[in-house]
């Protein structure tokens, strides 16, 4: 099987998961890595270590910044002209994008968010998540080539290789461009939820810290995203203990404490770390469908009946905002941090 | 400008979604509006706002899918279009992006097509892209904030991505899809929720639009229930937190999942 694995990058900064869809790859036989974008060589010397047998590269000042046409016409050209069977990504919102434009060139379709692949002779069977993973269907591509994204820390991560080489092949950019980049803002994001081996979330019981005085000044709604935010300074402090990363649940992101982008379940974001620590989470059915494949989920509650408690391992029927600070400070001690 | 808003019908979040029989069911959970596409609808309702013009809410689905479009006229759209067609009930993303392309190109004159970020079901959140690209027009995905240009004809969009923020800009006609940032979808007012249950729904078939039932290129085999994980949670007790900490913390580290 002619395998290529597309490595996604912000900025020239590898994508961890496009290592996990080269993993697979070589499992098929060969893999052959796209690396596209400007002076991206340590990104090329990365996938030789991550196992890419050669590497297409379309280098060009004009892919600097990721544009889904310029990204897109630029996969399908390679594909018309070099045939591959399938073509890996990682899930990002880029390759979503971009392989959906090439899918429509190439008179195709891109099997999102994969989480398992069985090749079996021609045929290709993809399972994935659907309604908000509460399903999961197994499918398959008629088009040639197939497309597949892969779901973060579905496969695993091949280990590095140092001083690996291989052959890199310079290809053409397709730059025609329908839209300009006017400018970044960074967040600071922290470790992505997607790539995470360690997720505490919060919910809706981080406002309702009772020995809180919110400053003078701040009206109810205001006071109360005060007292949330202090309380996912809580949840963050116990995250940065175990260097995992911060999730929320639809409640308290809808209630305007934290960020979207935080939001474990719903939007699709199926997270899989092996440690999941819940505090006031209660268990919504999508919050639960989205921790699913979460190898541990720790729970911590007031409320004994939550629904959160059916699916943790362990379980703490207690005050978040006592427990979690003592928490922090049991895996300071324990781990000499 | 001329706006159109793209949504979908889906069974609602909170239905207990099972597959019986290979057959998606979701008991008797309503049908509702995807809650994505809310805030297309809101998204496309504060263009027409900023800049004047209409907003047309385009939906693909059987004739039950007019409750979706409904609630998208009693938010405000000006006017509502259904596509149904007894050949559109297999598309693919693919599929559906060429059906939504043709309907936009027959109501002509379109500026800007404005769709939530994915839906509930497949959640792929494929076919606004798409569209743009059967169309070839610009994609401006996962945009926190629009702001349009008339003068200039153009359209510019704060993303929101993994990373951060990106500031996008392109000529219009152009697709923009949107995500939660772009602000809370309006309520349904008194005399929307009237205008609504008046309103007459066009529906286009395939003949409609002069074209025929798209072949799906991605094909289900199989329908999975996920495997149960109703685990005996262990509940950690002791006489104060630092002792639940710590014992908790032991339980954790024994697992070896850190």
């Amino acid at each position: 099987m002619k395998t290529f694995v597309y490595i996604d990058h912000f900025k020239g900064e590898a994508q961890p998961a496009s290592w996990e869809a080269l993993g697979l790859a070589k499992t098929f036989g060969e893999a052959t890595a796209l690396v596209f974008g400007s002076g991206v060589d340590e990104m090329v010397k990365a996938a030789f270590g991550y196992g890419a047998d050669e590497v297409l590269l379309a280098d060009d000042s004009a892919l600097l910044d990721y544009r889904a046409e310029t990204y897109a016409s630029t996969l399908s050209a390679l594909a018309s002209s070099l045939s591959p069977d399938l073509i890996l990504f990682p899930t990002t919102t880029r390759t979503r994008e971009f392989a959906a434009m090439a899918a429509v060139d190439l008179n195709s379709n891109v099997i999102t968010d994969a989480t398992a692949v069985e090749v079996s002779g021609d045929t290709i069977l993809v399972t994935r998540p659907i309604y908000e993973a509460k399903l999961f269907e197994k499918v398959t591509a008629s088009g040639k080539p197939q497309l597949i994204t892969l779901r973060g820390r579905a496969f695993p991560k091949p280990e590095q290789q140092e001083g690996k080489t291989g052959t890199i092949t310079k290809v053409d950019a397709k730059t025609d461009a329908l839209t300009s980049v006017e400018g970044y803002s960074v967040a600071e994001v922290g470790v992505s939820l997607n790539d995470a081996g360690i997720i505490v979330s919060g919910g809706r019981g981080v406002s309702n810290n009772p020995s809180l005085q919110p400053p003078a000044g701040l009206d109810d709604k205001q006071a109360e995203i005060w007292k949330a935010q202090q309380g996912f300074k809580l949840v963050g402090e116990l995250a940065s203990v175990l260097g995992g990363a911060v999730g929320a649940s639809r409640a308290a992101v809808d209630a305007g404490y934290i960020p979207y982008s935080n939001q474990v379940g719903q939007t699709g974001k199926v997270v899989a770390p092996d440690l999941y620590i819940a505090a006031g989470i209660s268990g919504a059915i999508q919050h639960l469908a989205g921790i699913r494949s979460a190898k541990m989920v720790v729970a911590i509650n007031k409320d004994a009946d939550a629904p959160i408690f059916k699916v943790a391992r362990y379980g703490v029927v207690g005050d978040l905002f006592v427990i979690v600070p003592a928490l922090t400070e049991a895996f300071k001690k324990k781990l000499g941090k | 400008m001329k706006i159109i808003a793209c949504i979908k019908q889906v069974p609602d979040s909170e239905a207990k979604v099972r597959a019986e029989g290979g057959q998606v069911s979701w008991g008797d959970a309503p049908l509702v509006i995807n809650p994505f596409d809310e805030y297309a609808v809101e998204g496309a309702l504060q263009q027409k706002e900023a800049t004047g013009g209409t907003v047309t809410a385009l939906c693909i689905g059987p004739e039950s899918a007019k409750e979706a479009l409904k609630h998208a006229l009693a938010m405000g759209v000006d006017d509502a279009i259904l596509v149904s067609d007894p050949g559109l009930n297999n598309i693919d993303s693919v599929g559906a992006a060429r059906i939504l392309a043709a309907a936009i190109q027959k109501i002509g004159g379109v500026e800007m097509v404005v769709f939530g970020r994915q839906t509930l079901d497949n959640g792929s959140g494929l076919t606004p892209t798409q569209t743009a690209r059967v169309l070839g027009w610009p994609m401006l995905g996962l945009a926190g904030q629009i702001k349009v240009d008339a003068a200039a004809g153009s359209v510019q969009v704060e993303r929101v991505i993994e990373e951060g923020r990106q500031i996008v800009k392109a000529k219009l006609p152009a697709v923009v899809s949107v995500v939660q940032s772009i602000g809370e979808p309006r309520y349904p007012s008194f005399m929307g929720i009237r205008k609504a249950s008046k309103a007459e729904i066009p529906v286009w078939s395939l003949s409609d639009l002069g074209t025929s039932a798209p072949a799906p290129l991605v094909t289900r085999t199989e329908l999975m229930n996920p495997p149960s994980r109703e685990s005996k949670v262990e509940i950690i007790t002791g006489e104060s937190p630092a002792q639940i900490a710590e014992k908790l913390a032991d339980k954790i580290l024994a697992e070896k999942v850190l």
